[in-house]
Order: structure tokens, then C-alpha cells, then sequence
């Protein structure tokens, strides 16, 4: 469906290039790819259960490449484009959006973890998976094996296109802040060693920070030399505390929550979590607010009432004492 | 000569070997994923068929102490701040991850000698442990690496019932000598355990690539194909790949001032990173296309150029699977490797 | 909680340069006593107050950050010090979720006016820290002395 859209648009010459995935070796690895003629989509397009990632963030660059790009975008991934959008980062004349509807991504590490091991194809079947692997066929449950960001998913309403496939949604009520708030109702000790244990993976590999819609500055603080506070590996707790607090604070009240960060970190860290709190506590001290759902609302850290908490406020919030 | 133990009395020689040096194995962290650990009673071998990061880590580790500085008028004195070493045994390295100890001693072993890198793999005893299962991603076979045989101070097959123990090196014979409890016998298991997985090996989907395009000399074919522009376009420019790698052995030097001390650290740097070989001229790789380029070029061409046609790759298939975008050495050699095969 | 006698805490307190430094100042001319333990860092505005400023000040030992700036409604630049209170409010509650004592930072609005605020602030502060102890889990190793 999607590939059949990508060649309509390449030969009626409505757009110059289409954003979308490209197959890879295995039904899982699907890269995303600029597909410059229609051919080039015939041979090499995919789509699936396992296109995962927001396309959104290389609209930075394929926006100002001259000529018109065409994108597929899926409900989430339309959030950080409205987002970009607000924020000057790409032009909209320049893009053409397909909104996709999406029924959740799945998550080959999942699978692993699941027990497949040496996965060689999946065949959908309803809400079950066919697992193919060197050692026989397994079936897993879609539903188990979703990315983290879809087990969460927070909407299936997409809040831009220039044309839709599938039908519009809507927001959903999701259960995405229990885990923070389970969090918040541990004692300090708990939550501390809970995100030591978390944080002290991270290999500074920086996918978080680099697959990040919200993280577009030109030059990162944390590789600019002149900063004071570069640091290319974590050389100790200290650091890997730094980098994560201000990655999440930068993008407090601009982040979307796409789930992008989580979906790619090599080490399984959590962190979604990180942001989802800031965006639990804007919810509940500055009222409800949804990233890149609109054009006109004002994020709500460039923002401000006279009436506003004061930090002290933390010190009375829940959690258990110490 | 094979030696064996039962299965169920692993934790026994677990404790053996901890008893004598600290012991690292595979097992699964809080997350789920499989990293080599010091060993603690009632901690299992993992499931995983490798490890998330590679045995490097314990060679070359991703932060290392240099030296420090202090400096006080117009005195400076040096102050040693290597860590302190001890013999440690480090079970379960797969054969691809042994490859990737060879491949990094030809660059740190080489004059000039790295001492930091010397003085790690002078203190551990290597036991390797033959695959059982390998996965899709595996791509070992093409770098002539038998996962089945896996080579080391001890070469350990596990199988139904045995953990099978051989000893090949010296220090592997030492290790076997303070191991009364290991039983004679178990070679019939292991060659078993060897045919069943030679015969998977054989079925492995990556397992055949046509490499004729690469190798030493292969820099002017290779280094202005204008397929590296949509290989490279997706890439984030995150270092996973480079710091997943068993192989990959750039570091970077940096400094720490506390206002009293200066500290003289390396750590791991990736190619995929914008500052990269930065110098005051400026960057010589200023795109991503060129950064890109370079970690595959430096596996499949320059490091071949210098040791003899041997790649630079070992097929553990790490970066396969942890990829934010699925793009790979494998995707690299098939795309760039068809015109010139 | 034991209280070790003997532990002096390091607090950094960022000033904002129209009201809270010159109250500090104002408190030191009418004499009023606090701890010596408080460096004053002082800042154009309140919401200069960049969060890695507070994250460095622990690196480098601090054991407790106050930030300093104009009530609400007085900043000489009309609205930073709203932007700082969104700021240092989530920060804050940050910090609280990753298990870093929630007491270890604070905000405190102090006019030109208020020295004898200013010394009653840092003394009430000096003396929450001293309670809490060295910190330890937002601290570098490599700081340490």
C-alpha cells in the first residue's frame, strides 16, 4: 500500500523523493532511505511491522535539499513533526506528508528476549506472530513483543498529513506514567539504586541523543570542547548522571514522547522514563500538555504564570519517606 | 586432553576458579542482556550466545586512568593512576570475541608497545567456550573462524549433560592442574557439539559473503563509490556500533582538571562521531559520508592492508542487532561488493 | 539521622544581581551572621541559572545549591525569574526522582531589602544540609578529596 502510494507520488512528479524504509536482510531490519525513482522504491521499498523509527528528524536536512519530499509518517511520528514545524526546523512547504495509520511496532529485541534465537522470518497471523529460526517456529503474541513506545502508545491521531492511509484515530488513554509513578512512590534509596543500576549501563554511544526529534541543536554542549562538560565516555557515575538529566531536560516540554530514545539504546536502558517524567510533572503542575498536538499552545518551560507552584512544592509531593 | 565436569556441577567450578583468581562470565544484567560480570555465588551462565558488549572491554576498557599531574608552583609532579591489576580468569569468550583479542593485539601489542592494553592480557587466562546455537546475525564463517573450536588457554564445549574442559596453553594447563574434580573423558560430546553446530553454521544466512571486493589494495576501487552516499544517509552518527565492536580500537586522550589534579584519561572514541580526528586545521571528515566510510574502509580495507589480507571484522554480529537503523558491515559488503566480485 | 558535628557542608549560592546579591550585601553591612561555608556565585538573573551550573557545583563538592533571584513579579528583567521557577521546579523534582535528596536544593526569593532574609535563608539551609550529610550520590570521584 505504502510502496503502491511512493510510486504514485515519484512518476506523477508530486514530490522529488520519498522518505520511507528500505528492506534489509531479515523482515526485521528495515533501514530508513530516500528513494529517488520509482524503480528504486519497486526494488528496494518495505514496510512492516517492524518500522519502527520516526522518519521525522531527517526532515532537518531532506527539507532543505531543494525539490519536494514526500514522508511517511506514523501517528507518533506526526507529534515531532508538528514540533519541528513550531520550532523552525523544517519547511513545510517543501514536504509532503502521508499519515499512516498504525496498529504498533514490534520489537525484534523483544522477540530475543522472548527466547527466539537465530530469527529468520516472522509471518503475521492475526494478533500472533509466526516466529521462523534456525531452530524451529515459535509464536509469540504481537501484543508481548510491541517496542515499548507502542505498548504505551498515547495516540492514533495523527496531527498532520497532507493525505491519509487507513483511517484518522484518536488520542488514547494510555497507562504510560504508572511506571513513573510507581517510581515516585519508592523512597530515595529505592530510586537511586533503581536508576544506578539503570544509568551505570549506558556506553555513551549517544544513539538516544543523536535519534532524538527534539535534539537538533547544530552542536551538541556535550561535544563541543569550549563547553566545559564535554565528555565523549562517562568516565564516572557523575557523568552518566549529567548527561542523562540534561538530555531529558533539554527537551522537557518540547519532547513528544515518541519512544525513540528507548527504542534505540543498545543497553536497554529506560529512557523513556526520564522523560515521561518531566512531562508527568508539567501535566500535573502546569496542566495537561501534549507536545506537537497543535501549532499555537507555547511549551510550557518558554512559558509562565504569575500564579505558578514554587520549587518547594517538591519537598511536600508524594513519595515514600526515607 | 578433554577433561569434563556435569552440567549441574558448574557452580562448583565456578567457585574453583573464583577461588584461585577473579572470575568473569556471561551472565544476564537487571536488564536482560548478557555481559561478563565478576562472578558471585549463585550467579548463572547466560542463556544469550554472546555478550551485549564485547570481551574487550576487559582488555581495553572503555574509560582508563593514564596518569595525573599535580601541579604546584612551578613544580609538576607526576602521579601514578593505573589501576591496580590481578590475575583474573575471564570464561565464556566465543570464538569471534578471541578473533577480535588477536585482532587488537596486532595494534596494541605492535611497537610501540602499549603497556596499559600489555599489562591486562598478561593477568588473564582466556577460556573460550564453543557457540551452541548461533544466531542469524552471525557472520563468523566468512572470516574463517570455527565457532565450534574455539581456540584460547582453555577451549570449553557445553553440551546436554557436560561442560567439556581442554586445556591449550600453559596457563590453561595450570588452571587444569588446580582442578581435581574434572573427570577424564568427554571428547565424544564435544565432537558431537561440534558437528551439530557446524551443520547450523553451515545453514547461517550471512555466512557466505563474496569478500572479493575488498582486502589490501582495494582503497582506489573503493573509496569514490557513490553508494557510500545512501549508505551512509540514514546513519545517525551514534557510536553503537563502534562500541559494540569486538575490534574497534580507537580512543580518545582526554583531561580531567579538579582544580588540583590533573587526570590523563583515554577513552573509547568512534569514527561515527563529529569530532573524530578533529585537529586545529579542521576536520578532515566532515561529513557523515566520510565518517562513515571510514570505520568500513578501516575493517575491510586499511586494516588488511597491514596485516597481511586478514579483515578487520570477526562476524560476532553485535552491530547487526543493536543498530538504531539497521545499517552494517554485512548491508555495506553486499551493496559495494557486487561489482567488483 | 546522626549528625556528625564536625561536617561542615560546602553550599553554593547563585545571587541574582539586582536583589539577592545586594541583600546579601545588605545582610553583611548590618552585620548579621552566616556561615562562611556559603559561596556566593552571583548571576545576571535568576533564570541564568543554567541547570548544569547546579549539576557542576555537586561535581565539583558542593553539598547543597540554593538559587537566589527577585520575588516573583520584581525581576529587573520583568519575567526571568517565572521562567527560572518552571526551571528549578522540574530540575528539582528531577533530582528527587533519581534518588538525590530533595533537601539539597532550594529556591529562595530575596529582595535588595531583605538581608536579614538572606542570613536566615543560608543559616536554615546550612543547617538542612549539615543534617543531611556529605553528598554522596551526585558526586564525582574524582573530585573528591
Amino acid at each position: 500500500m505504502l510502496q503502491v502510494k511512493a510510486i504514485e507520488l515519484l512518476e506523477s512528479g508530486a514530490v522529488d523523493r520519498v522518505l520511507g524504509w528500505k528492506k534489509g536482510d531479515f523482515f526485521y531490519d528495515l533501514t530508513p532511505a530516500v528513494f529517488e525513482s520509482a524503480d528504486e522504491v519497486r526494488r528496494e521499498f518495505a514496510y512492516g511491522p517492524f518500522a519502527g523509527a520516526n522518519l521525522s528528524k531527517y526532515l532537518i536536512a531532506e527539507s532543505r535539499r531543494g525539490g519536494k519530499v514526500g514522508v511517511f509518517l506514523k501517528p507518533c511520528d506526526t507529534y515531532s513533526l508538528v514540533q519541528l514545524l513550531k520550532e523552525h526546523r523544517v519547511l513545510r512547504e517543501n514536504v509532503y506528508v502521508v499519515g499512516v495509520q498504525c496498529e504498533g511496532m514490534c520489537d525484534i529485541e523483544k522477540i530475543r528476549d522472548a527466547g527466539c534465537a537465530g530469527v529468520t522470518a516472522v509471518e503475521e497471523d492475526g494478533d500472533r506472530l509466526k516466529v521462523a529460526t534456525l531452530y524451529g517456529e515459535r509464536t509469540v503474541d504481537r501484543r508481548d513483543v510491541l517496542l515499548e513506545k507502542c505498548a504505551a502508545c498515547k495516540s492514533r491521531k495523527l496531527v498532520i498529513y497532507d493525505e491519509l492511509i487507513g483511517e484518522q484515530g484518536d488520542v488514547i488513554d494510555s497507562n504510560r506514567f504508572d511506571k513513573v509513578a510507581a517510581l515516585e512512590a519508592m523512597t530515595p534509596e529505592q530510586r537511586y539504586e533503581f536508576w544506578r543500576g539503570e544509568l551505570s549501563r549506558c556506553i555513551r554511544c549517544n544513539a538516544c541523543r543523536n535519534v532524538c526529534p527534539a535534539c537538533s541543536c547544530e552542536k551538541c554542549v556535550f561535544d563541543n570542547p569550549d563547553s566545559g562538560v564535554r565528555n565523549k565516555a562517562a568516565a564516572d557515575s557523575f557523568e552518566e548522571n549529567m548527561f542523562h538529566i540534561i538530555r531529558a531536560f533539554h527537551v522537557a516540554s518540547r519532547c513528544t514522547d515518541c519512544g525513540e530514545c528507548s527504542r534505540v539504546c543498545p543497553q536497554h536502558i529506560p529512557l523513556h522514563l526520564l522523560n515521561r517524567k518531566f512531562i508527568k510533572d508539567i501535566n500535573e503542575l502546569y496542566g495537561e500538555y501534549q507536545a506537537g498536538a497543535d501549532f499555537d499552545s507555547r511549551p510550557p518551560l518558554m512559558d509562565f504564570t504569575q500564579g505558578d507552584c514554587e520549587p518547594s512544592i517538591v519537598y511536600q509531593r508524594g513519595g515514600a519517606k526515607a | 586432553m578433554m577433561k569434563r565436569i556435569p552440567r549441574g556441577e558448574i557452580d562448583r567450578l565456578f567457585a574453583a576458579l573464583a577461588g584461585m583468581q577473579k572470575l568473569y562470565i556471561p551472565a544476564d544484567d537487571p536488564s536482560g542482556q548478557a555481559r561478563f560480570t565478576p562472578w558471585a555465588e549463585g550467579m548463572a551462565l547466560t542463556q544469550r550466545l554472546n555478550t551485549a558488549r564485547s570481551a574487550k572491554d576487559l582488555f581495553f576498557p572503555q574509560v582508563e586512568n593514564l596518569v595525573g599531574f599535580k601541579v604546584t608552583g612551578k613544580q609538576i609532579e607526576m602521579i601514578e593512576t593505573r589501576d591496580p591489576l590481578e590475575d583474573f580468569i575471564l570464561f565464556g569468550v566465543r570464538a569471534c570475541d578471541l578473533r577480535g583479542f588477536e585482532i587488537l593485539d596486532s595494534v596494541f601489542l605492535s611497537d610501540p608497545v602499549d603497556t596499559y592494553y600489555q599489562s591486562r592480557r598478561q593477568h588473564a587466562t582466556v577460556v573460550t567456550l564453543a557457540c551452541s546455537r548461533p544466531e542469524e546475525t552471525c557472520f563468523c564463517g566468512n572470516f574463517g573462524i570455527d565457532p565450534a573450536e574455539p581456540g584460547g588457554d582453555v577451549s570449553c564445549w557445553l553440551t546436554e549433560d557436560s561442560l567439556c574442559w581442554r586445556a591449550n596453553t600453559e596457563k590453561g594447563e595450570a588452571l587444569t592442574a588446580a582442578l581435581p574434580f574434572l573427570e577424564d573423558g568427554g571428547e565424544d560430546a564435544a565432537q558431537a557439539q561440534r558437528e551439530a553446530v557446524r551443520e547450523i553454521a553451515a545453514r547461517l544466512p550471512l555466512n557466505r559473503l563474496d569478500l572479493s571486493a575488498f582486502g589490501p589494495g582495494k582503497t582506489q576501487a573503493l573509496f569514490n563509490r557513490p553508494e557510500w552516499k545512501r549508505l551512509s544517509e540514514a546513519c545517525l552518527g551514534c557510536g553503537t556500533c563502534t562500541f559494540v565492536c569486538p575490534t574497534c580500537q580507537c580512543y580518545d586522550i582526554e583531561e580531567f582538571n579538579d582544580g588540583e589534579t590533573v587526570r590523563r584519561f583515554r577513552c573509547w572514541d568512534s569514527c561515527m562521531y563529529s569530532d573524530f580526528t578533529q585537529m586545529s586545521a579542521g576536520q578532515p571528515r566532515p561529513t557523515q559520508l566520510e565518517r562513515f566510510r571510514q570505520r568500513f574502509m578501516h575493517k575491510l580495507v586499511y586494516y588488511p592492508d597491514n596485516n597481511d589480507g586478514a579483515f578487520g571484522c570477526v562476524g560476532c554480529g553485535r552491530c547487526l542487532q543493536k543498530c538504531p537503523i539497521h545499517m552494517n558491515i554485512v548491508k555495506v559488503v553486499k551493496t559495494l561488493g557486487g561489482d567488483g566480485a | 539521622m546522626s549528625v556528625n558535628e564536625s561536617f561542615r557542608p560546602t553550599i553554593v549560592a547563585f545571587c541574582c544581581n539586582w536583589c539577592s546579591y545586594a541583600g546579601a550585601d545588605l545582610s553583611g553591612t548590618n552585620r548579621l551572621n552566616y556561615p562562611a561555608n556559603v559561596k556566593i556565585i552571583r548571576i545576571p538573573c535568576s533564570c541564568r541559572l543554567n541547570p548544569m551550573f547546579i549539576l557542576r557545583a555537586f561535581q565539583r563538592g558542593a553539598d547543597g545549591v540554593i538559587l537566589c533571584g527577585c520575588h516573583p513579579g520584581d525581576c529587573h528583567y520583568t519575567t526571568g525569574n517565572y521562567y527560572a521557577r518552571r526551571r528549578m521546579t522540574l530540575l528539582f523534582s528531577m533530582l528527587d526522582y533519581l534518588g538525590v535528596e530533595r533537601e539539597r536544593t532550594r529556591v529562595e526569593w530575596v529582595s535588595a531589602a531583605e538581608g536579614a532574609k538572606f542570613a536566615a535563608t543560608m543559616n536554615e539551609f546550612v543547617e538542612t544540609v549539615t543534617k543531611l550529610g556529605k553528598n554522596r550520590r551526585l558526586e564525582d570521584l574524582r573530585c573528591s578529596k
